[in-house]
């Protein structure tokens, strides 16, 4: 008396391979959607309580970043503007324009505006602007096209694979100094007109990667097992 | 082999009589002694049974190990044995929590539909929040420090306090000051966790219900003004030690227009003694201050001048350590005490004898000096004394002699007379002014106060801070003339609703001094400004706003303290004066000139001694919770005192001898009897205490402390009179029957040497043997090139850093600031008392107290051991998932994010210094712990291994500053936590590839030897062996007395 038609052998190998292949593909699955936006932010716009331009006051009115991230070079946290930064042009201009009310409010008030944190890092890792400007890594190398949002949104995925890209090659990235907050800079790209051509320390750069590793004796930039030493990050 | 320190014996194994482990699995809880539950029945780190007898055999027939840390050790018992062996104390690792079957497979089914993604975790939606109008002085992201002061019994430690985003973080010494140079104590460094306690006042309450300030104005307001018309006769005002001139300025200004008015001044710690000694030998108050630089040979009568507390700490501390050099001319510290001290510990001869014979040693001391005073000595064989007289008398004008505070007056006044035989005035030691603002005799005082509150003359009570209904004399029965209907108005001003507080009709919560201004006198008068960093955070106010309000003025504490001092500014800049004032923490030229004061007497009449019927009792203040009043501090409770490593209790001190013929042991609960009041409490067996004698501790058996505080321990306040407020005799002590689990450490993480050797983790030799041999702590350790694999990743020398530390047990006073400044930085999780029972406490440094010697006067070793950072460190070997690592500069990084928990890198590792989070110890959601973390730092979660980081944290933040200005981080400039806490600097930390570097020149030193070094695990964090200094006359004594 069989309980069990012969096919169910078949059925049973097959399952034992497809076990295989379930796990294989819910961990795919589970690794994927870690990188997705859903889990990162990347690229998403928050809602903010004055829906702020970086492109209009970059792009439009040619504000340089430090006039409102003041601590970039001398800490680890970029800084986000007082109020009063705001107020110090908005006294003068769009005084009755209805989106600027917040701001209007929070200094008349004392109140600080609540804005919605764009950039964000687990609280294990620790970040510090000051040294990757000084190092000269770009604004626009983490943040992306800054200068043409006209909502601030997270530009890259900010996850482990995205820093370790950069500290385990930095020639690929580094730019010189005096070019860390130009949006519009472009890096060598081996053009043969020497069109994107970077001029450094009396030399023409034709090449990125020649560029970095000039640039890196330079600025003294530490090793790679220095830089991806676990404690360069988490502390 | 005669020499002492490679005298190895091979350890014998003995089993303890099992008769005596019987009752282990049944401890019974403590009834009357107010023991938390934490107590009970929950440990399963089961202290067994100590068979003394065994211990006193282990010494005579010398078989037990050279170097001890624990009696259980010295008897070789089992449970010792089976703690060495173990990565954690039995039970750590195990869930012996209630746990039903049902509940089992519910946590571990979600845990299996979870695991997969944890990994996935969402980030939050967060705001950012910046100032509307930015201070021109805020870096957002940098630390900024404050100059202020932290005050213990009226004296000021000057501080430091660093503030980010102006929250309070951690408290530094300041360097520049003369009474710190950069050390402070534990209690300052644990104020932190005092300023953001969730159980502080919140409110001003009548009654226990919330009123305004508005309220207790007008309500005091009327008293105040009926008062005035009798010229005050009314009022009392009781205060602590005051020495802010602006306070003690603004009472006396109150007590000028109310003459009838009364200022009492009450302490439990107090100096008493010192005061009245000072008057018998000088006739009038002075301060005695030490140079303890040009001292060579230091003799202390019972003073506990190396722990916090002892006015000075942190200066003595440090002259003291700067004379341990064995290299150059190295100080001899005799020690005379009562009760087995960390001072005593460091001797380089202690003769422990009863508190009561201590006046007659000092009487035939000065009588040998050639003072007239004769004493029959104490019971000591007659060697000591001559040998210490004939020292002294060699080291006229390069010697001092201090005497405790629990001495009679007749000691201090005794003792001023030796020095001044011995020509040590004007060397070192220096009479100035009081510090103290009115330094009147506290028991007289409190007393005073309450014969006036039984005699219905008092209307009007303030009490200002302290917590007197809890600690008064017994004889004076405060709390129940407190609670009667004697006074008329009584307000408190404190910062708990303690047992003080409950029978105030008002309770004006009270700001700490980092929210609010003041000033006070350091040991040596400097006057320090005490400067808030902080709004109060539950809208508390200090002494100086309520005197004001009293005074009718008002103004804020800052008016008070500003308008003081441009009254005694004679100069024509007040602006910049203060300005520099408050940038520095002191004013400049305050610090007392020395005076000029002769002996009125020569002979002083013996103290009054009572019949020796029965045994002597001491009383002592709590290393941890002092007085009782950091009784609510996890970290205190929770630091491991110096000699018990005791944590969250008090425990009733006793010399092995006395136990042995009582025949108590561990965990006994005893009963303490004298003048007719009883005090249950835990036995402590302590090598080193006098026989027939006991030490209880103040400051526990709270009721009201808050929820840490409440109900630990016993309280033996009401059996402390002011006739013998410190110690006295006819003390009875009897067996209950009862046990109870004391949560020790010691024993805990005891290091293992591998088979076959015996070496040592404490390394010491006498003065002379080490000149003779002075590598001699090298001995057994492998040739640097000694290893079979090469397992370094990294060419360290290349490196622009290479870090490493030594520490010099020389120096090391045991004072375990370093413990409570690396828990501060590092955002170390408080456990409990049941949780430090199962041996999970967190802290990342611990303090190892190493006993040498017979059980009765063994020498004392204080050895930190923070994680010695090896460069073949055998956790990264066995960690599966690589969450411990080698970093390039030679940090052994631990990856918390990486970290799965399975603790294979503790098992591995020989020092025993990484700590697991077993559980969530780690508060998230009480709002206050939030402000008061170090951002700099991971907040590790459950499930989560760590262990020292060389605070990697102030090295990258320093990196990163050097690299900004193109520099290297110079030699100095960066300093771990518990180095830069150390009075005593005896931590050091650097770059070992800077030639010239501090550490460096430190390892260059013949006695630097690495722990464990036999293992060839390359420790990073090494250390510098001890020298004593005995004297050559004792030791041939000695020697001459075992032959």
């Amino acid at each position: 008396m069989q309980i069990f038609p012969r096919s169910s052998n078949a059925i049973a190998r097959a399952s034992l391979v497809g076990l295989v292949f379930v796990v294989a593909v819910l961990s795919w699955v589970v690794l994927e959607l870690e990188r997705t936006p859903f889990i990162t932010n990347q690229g998403v716009r928050k809602s903010q309580p004055v829906p702020f331009s970086h492109k209009h006051h970059v792009t439009g009115l040619g504000i340089d970043c430090r006039y409102c991230h003041t601590s970039v070079e001398t800490s680890s946290f970029a800084g986000i503007p007082p109020t009063k930064t705001c107020i110090n042009c908005h006294a003068q201009i769009w005084t009755n324009a209805l989106y600027l009310e917040p701001v209007r409010e929070s200094f008349r008030s004392g109140r600080s505006i609540e804005w919605a944190r764009v950039n964000q890092l687990p609280n294990f890792v620790y970040f510090n602007h000051s040294i990757h400007i000084n190092k000269g890594v770009g604004c626009n190398t983490c943040h992306g096209p800054i200068d043409q949002m006209q909502l601030t949104y997270q530009y890259a995925s900010l996850q482990m694979e995205f820093c370790l890209d950069c500290h385990r090659a930095p020639e690929k990235y580094i730019r010189p100094r005096d070019q860390v907050f130009n949006m519009r800079y472009e890096p060598p790209m081996n053009d043969p007109l020497g069109k994107n051509d970077v001029f450094f320390n009396g030399h023409d750069y034709n090449d990125q990667i020649a560029l970095g590793n000039a640039l890196k004796d330079a600025y003294k930039v530490r090793s790679v097992k220095d830089i991806t030493s676990c404690n360069t990050c988490h502390r | 082999m005669p020499s002492l320190g490679r005298d190895f014996r091979k350890s014998v194994e003995l089993r303890t009589d099992s008769t005596m482990t019987t009752d282990e699995h049944n401890p019974k809880p403590v009834g009357s002694n107010g023991g938390a539950s934490a107590g009970k029945d929950v440990c399963p780190t089961k202290r067994g049974k100590l068979d003394l007898r065994m211990v006193r055999e282990q010494i005579e027939n010398t078989t037990g190990p050279e170097y001890w840390r624990s009696l259980e050790e010295l008897a070789g018992s089992e449970e010792f044995q089976e703690m060495l062996h173990r990565e954690f104390p039995k039970g750590a690792s195990e869930w012996l929590d209630d746990f039903s079957r049902r509940g089992f497979l519910k946590t571990m089914g979600a845990s299996l539909a979870l695991a997969g993604l944890t990994g996935c975790t969402k980030m939050p939606n967060t705001e950012i929040v910046p100032y509307v109008r930015q201070p021109e002085i805020v870096v957002p992201g940098r630390p900024m420090f404050y100059a202020t002061a932290f005050t213990l019994g009226g004296y000021a430690s000057p501080i430091l306090v660093e503030s980010h985003m102006f929250r309070p973080t951690k408290v530094e010494g300041n360097p520049q000051h003369p009474a710190s140079l950069g050390g402070t104590d534990v209690y300052a460094q644990a104020s932190i966790l005092d300023l953001y306690d969730p159980d502080r006042a919140q409110d001003i309450t009548y009654l226990g219900d919330v009123r305004s300030w508005n309220a207790f104005t007008v309500a005091a307001r009327g008293a105040l003004g009926v008062e005035k018309k009798i010229a005050g006769a009314g009022v009392r005002i009781l205060t602590q030690t005051v020495s802010s001139p602006t306070l003690a300025a603004q009472i006396r200004d109150y007590l000028q227009t109310n003459p009838e008015a009364r200022w009492h001044v009450y302490e439990p710690v107090n100096r008493d003694n010192v005061i009245e000694g000072a008057k018998l030998a000088f006739g009038e108050v002075v301060e005695t201050r030490y140079d303890l630089s040009k001292a060579d040979v230091i003799v202390s009568l019972d003073a506990d001048f190396l722990y916090a507390g002892f006015p000075g700490f942190a200066r003595y501390a440090r002259d003291f350590a700067a004379r341990r050099n064995p290299d150059a001319n190295m100080n001899r510290l005799y020690v005379v005490e009562s009760t087995p001290s960390s001072t005593g510990m460091k001797a380089d001869h202690r003769l422990p004898v009863r508190a009561r014979e201590i006046e007659n040693f000092t009487r035939a001391l000065a009588g040998s000096l050639g003072l007239n005073a004769s004493g029959d000595g104490t019971s000591e064989p007659k060697i000591f004394l001559p040998a210490l007289a004939r020292d002294l008398l060699a080291h006229k004008g390069a010697s001092v002699v201090i005497a405790g505070d629990q001495q009679p007056p007749a000691v201090h006044a005794l003792v001023q007379a030796i020095n001044q035989a011995l020509g040590n005035v004007g060397q070192t030691v220096f009479y100035t002014d009081p510090v103290d603002a009115n330094p009147i005799s506290r028991s007289e005082s409190v007393q005073s106060l309450v014969e006036d509150m039984r005699g219905d003359k008092v209307d009007l009570l303030l009490i200002l801070g302290g917590n007197p209904a809890y600690d008064a004399p017994a004889e004076l029965d405060f709390a129940s003339v407190l609670k009667s209907n004697a006074v008329g108005l009584k307000i408190y001003l404190g910062t708990h609703r303690n047992e003080t507080a409950e029978l105030c009709q008002w309770h004006i919560p009270e700001a700490t001094y980092l929210e609010a201004w003041s000033d006070a006198r350091a040991y040596d008068g400097t006057v320090t400004i005490v400067q808030p960093l902080i709004e109060p955070l539950y809208g508390g106010k200090s002494a100086h706003e309520i005197l004001a309000f009293l005074a009718g003025d008002g103004g804020s504490g800052r008016d008070r303290v500003e308008a003081y001092w441009q009254k005694q500014h004679t100069g024509p800049d007040f602006d910049g004066f203060w300005r520099k004032s408050l940038h520095d923490g002191w004013i400049e030229g305050t610090a007392y000139t020395p005076k000029n004061v002769t002996l009125k007497a020569t002979t002083f009449a013996p103290s009054g001694s009572q019949a020796a019927n029965g045994y002597e009792i001491n009383f002592r203040r709590d290393p941890s919770v002092y007085d009782g009043r950091f009784s609510n501090n996890g970290w205190l409770q929770e630091c491991p005192k110096p000699l018990t490593k005791l944590t969250w209790d008090n425990p009733v001190m006793i010399g092995p001898a006395m136990a042995e013929r009582l025949k108590l042991n561990f965990k006994d609960v005893v009963e303490v009897d004298f003048n007719g009041k009883k005090v249950k409490g835990a036995v402590w067996i302590q090598a080193g205490h006098p026989d027939n004698s006991m030490t209880v501790f103040l400051g526990y058996g709270r009721e009201r402390a808050g929820r840490l505080g409440t109900g630990r321990g016993y309280n033996i306040y009401p059996v402390r009179t002011s006739q013998a407020a410190w110690f006295g005799d006819g003390a009875r002590l009897a067996a209950t029957g009862e046990t109870f689990n004391l949560a020790s450490t010691q024993g805990y993480q005891t290091m293992e040497t591998p088979d076959g050797s015996e070496r040592p983790q404490v390394q010491e030799r006498d003065l002379e043997e080490y000149r003779k041999e002075p590598d001699f702590a090298k001995e057994g350790e492998p040739a640097k090139e000694l290893t079979l694999t090469k397992p370094w990743l990294f060419d360290y020398a290349k490196e622009a850093y290479s870090w490493g530390m030594a520490i010099d047990l020389n120096s090391c006073v045991g004072c375990n600031n370093c413990i409570v400044a690396c828990q501060a930085e590092n955002n170390i999780a408080v456990v409990g008392q049941e949780q430090t029972l199962r041996g999970r406490y967190m802290h990342w440094l611990r303090v190892d107290t190493y006993y040498n010697g017979p059980r009765e006067n063994p020498k004392g070793f204080f050895q930190p051991v923070p994680c010695q950072q090896c460069e073949n460190a055998p956790c990264e070997l066995v960690c599966p998932v690589q969450a411990t690592t080698h970093s390039s500069e030679g940090l052994n990084d631990m990856v918390y994010n990486r970290c799965v928990g399975t603790r294979y890198c503790s098992n591995n590792c020989p020092y025993k210094v990484r700590r697991f989070n077993f559980l969530l110890f780690q508060d998230w959601e009480t709002p206050q712990f939030k402000l008061m973390r170090n951002p700099d730092v991971t907040i590790r979660s459950r499930g989560v291994m760590e262990k020292c980081t060389y605070c990697v944290q102030r090295i990258s933040e320093h990196r990163i500053d050097a690299e900004r200005a193109d520099t290297l981080i110079r030699d100095g400039e960066l300093q771990t936590a518990c180095q830069q806490s150390c009075p005593a600097n005896a931590i050091v930390f650097g770059n070992l590839n800077d030639p010239a570097s501090q550490v460096n020149k430190w390892k260059a030193q013949a006695r630097n030897y690495s722990l464990l070094g036999e293992l060839n695990t390359r420790p990073r964090t090494t250390y510098l062996a001890e020298i004593r200094n005995p004297n050559p006359e004792l030791e041939e004594a000695k020697a001459g007395s075992r032959s």
